[in-house]
């Protein structure tokens, strides 16, 4: 946890202009998950106008329009905060559009690279075909998370670095490359899994609470794992 | 119908064959599967069937249905009006309103937000009406801010005299486009959408509400010349005259509903006092805002289909001790995509006793669980109000909001009552 308090720090960074669809859930179930352990959380929210603060333990990014896209990445450059807690390691969560700018490189509409804030070793371009619908893929075995579930919707497509790793293998949907599905690159994480990916996937969730507190106690199973369930029997 | 070349009336009457056709046979009410038949025959049907009337073009998010009704009724003050009152928004639905009422000199349509620029263009209207426009059905519907910059295109090459919400960034932004307007202060309570100055991406500062500017560009809220006071119930006209609105339709979007639609009359010439009448005598839109009574028991129904409905269906709530049952469908018409329940806020519900239903009541589950609300699980209507009857035989009323299919599959049920 942050030096400063001993509360969980969770940032969400730039509700204004990365919020387009469900991407709070992310927060709230992160919050939950934290406190049913006991683990007190602080939030922070974020505003473009505002500077983004360097002592948070997770920050979050959600999806975005092609221009507010553009303005995330462009404030984020110029703000330098994300980096410097990046640099600290400190834990990123991002999704679809968040997850495309924090990258060397994105595309834009017209699919011109655009300099991404550049905390992980992924470029970002647009592809050909718009991957809509419901995603399924296996998380690197690494960090035991098993199978994920979600909903995609992105014309991008992302090439990862040598310096990052690919977060799962496609089973069903488009994710990266039809291949592979997002990427981490030590407790930086990014997915195209858009909005409410914690949500839907606790075990997700989980691994970023152990990255920044280590152990965490199991909870009992409820609507999220049933949802999980659901969702993956749905998909396959 | 005699104005139009022959080749339209043939198409018009083939595309009326084939609505009777589909009424007949069950399959729906007529309206689209009639315009696709005409639209083969006749490519340019719909400027056509426009030619030689005064249209107005009715487009939002949310409201769409119940203001193109709320309008109707008040320019029948004029005679006969074409409309598309059963909510067929698409270009099909149009050529059916448009061909049913061959002799109506004026006409009022519900436009798809995604088609507004086409139909704006091939219909040449007098007035176009803009109410809202929020994230909504993300996996088929076009980007917000990609939507108001097409509006706004659209706008700038019309002449239409544009009534629109001022209180709403992106909608004033888009009729800002427009030669002439009429700004309507209606209000915006989901302002999630609308922190981005959608002319150059600024965090717009929004206070005291409803005024909004962006402190980057400039870019501010355009003065209103009507203004809804939802506390007070009243409308005030471009005159400063302040009138009670009380309405049949509940809740503050209705009264934004109201008040942009007597605007609209009053830019045909009718007087608020002629149309406030007949907009007072609505008391449901196809079917929402029912009830029906089931068991004894008085099932309201509110359709919702996007996080900025959900907020104004909560603020309808009967009082807290009414139950309320969740309904939600990811069917096409839907959205197949369920991420838009994180944005709806459900503290709100807490003290009430909540029911979640529908394909994706686990969905709903979890989202309340997260929100610390308790609720319970429910197949259908009948078997709550059953539920409910058996514990407290005192239950007179159970509110329901539910999003497109999930509240058409509970009016089916009904007998599509009105």
């Amino acid at each position: 946890m942050s030096d400063s308090s001993s509360a969980l720090r969770i940032v969400w960074i730039y509700p204004d202009l990365l919020s387009t669809y469900g991407d709070k859930g992310n927060v709230l179930v992160l919050r939950r998950r934290a406190e049913l352990r006991g683990i007190p959380v602080e939030e922070v929210h974020v505003h473009s106008s505002d500077p983004v603060p360097a002592e948070g333990d997770i920050y979050l990014l959600g999806g975005g329009e092609d221009r507010p896209q553009i303005l995330a990445a462009e404030r984020l450059r110029a703000d330098g905060g994300l980096k410097r807690a990046a640099e600290r390691g400190a834990c990123v969560f991002s999704v679809c559009a968040g997850y495309q700018i924090i990258g060397e490189t994105y595309g834009d509409d017209a699919d011109n690279p655009l300099p991404g804030v550049g905390i992980m070793d992924i470029r970002s371009g647009r592809g050909e075909t718009r991957g809509v619908g419901e995603i399924v893929a296996d998380v690197d075995p690494a960090l035991g998370v098993g199978r994920i579930t979600g909903f995609e919707n992105h014309q991008g497509r992302t090439a990862i670095g040598a310096s990052a790793t690919p977060l799962s293998q496609v089973v069903t949907g488009v994710g990266n490359d039809g291949r592979t599905e997002g990427a981490y690159q030590g407790q930086i994480l990014g997915t195209y899994l858009h909005g409410p990916a914690l949500p839907r996937n606790p075990a997700l969730a989980d691994l970023l609470l152990r990255w920044r507190v280590g152990q965490i106690p199991p909870l009992d199973p409820s609507w999220g794992e049933r949802l999980h369930e659901e969702r993956l029997a749905a998909a396959l | 119908m005699s104005e139009l070349p022959l080749r339209a009336q043939l198409a018009a009457v083939l595309g009326k064959g084939a609505a009777t056709l589909s009424r007949a046979t069950g399959r729906g009410d007529g309206s689209v599967i009639g315009g696709r038949v005409a639209l083969k025959v006749e490519p340019d049907l719909l400027a056509k069937l426009a030619r030689g009337r005064r249209l107005t073009l009715v487009s939002a998010t949310n409201g769409k249905t119940t203001t193109t009704r709320l309008i109707a009724s008040a320019l029948r003050e004029l005679g006969d009006i074409a409309t598309n009152e059963h909510g067929a928004n698409m270009p099909t639905g149009h050529i059916t309103a448009l061909a049913n009422s061959p002799e109506a000199r004026n006409g009022v349509l519900e436009v798809d937000e995604k088609y507004l620029p086409q139909v704006l263009r091939q219909t040449n209207p007098a007035v176009v009406v803009l109410m809202n426009l929020s994230r909504d059905q993300m996996d088929r519907a076009s980007e917000i801010n990609l939507l108001a910059k097409k509006w706004r295109d659209a706008l700038s090459r019309s002449e239409a005299h544009v009534v629109a919400n001022a209180d709403d960034p992106l909608v004033a932004w888009a009729g800002l486009g427009a030669r002439h307007a009429t700004w309507v202060a209606a209000g915006q309570r989901w302002k999630e959408d609308s922190w981005c100055c959608p002319e150059c991406g600024g965090h717009l500062k929004r206070d005291p509400d409803p005024h909004w500017e962006c402190p980057e560009c400039g870019l501010r809220r355009p003065e209103a010349t009507w203004a809804v006071d939802n506390d007070n119930d009243t409308v005030t006209d471009s005159n400063g005259q302040p009138m009670r609105l009380e309405l049949g339709l509940p809740g503050d979007a209705n009264r934004a509903n109201a008040a942009i639609a007597m605007a609209t009359a009053a830019a045909y010439g009718i007087h608020p006092k002629q149309s406030l009448p007949r907009l007072r005598e609505i008391r449901s839109v196809a079917g929402r805002y029912t009830s029906v009574v089931t068991d004894g028991v008085e099932v309201r129904l509110l359709l919702a289909k996007n996080p900025a409905g959900w907020l104004e269906s909560f603020a309808v709530l009967s009082r807290p001790h009414v139950p309320v049952l969740l309904s939600v469908n990811a069917q096409i018409p839907d959205g197949k995509d369920t991420s838009w329940l994180w944005d709806v806020d459900y503290t709100v519900l807490r003290g009430r006793r909540v029911f979640v239903m529908g394909e994706r009541r686990t969905d709903l589950a979890l989202r309340l669980e997260t929100d610390g609300v308790p609720f319970e699980i429910a197949d259908t209507v009948g078997d709550v109000v059953t539920r409910l009857k058996s514990e407290q035989s005192g239950i007179t009323m159970v509110d329901v909001i539910a999003n497109y299919t999930a509240f058409q599959q509970i009016r089916t049920a009904y007998g599509r009552v009105q």
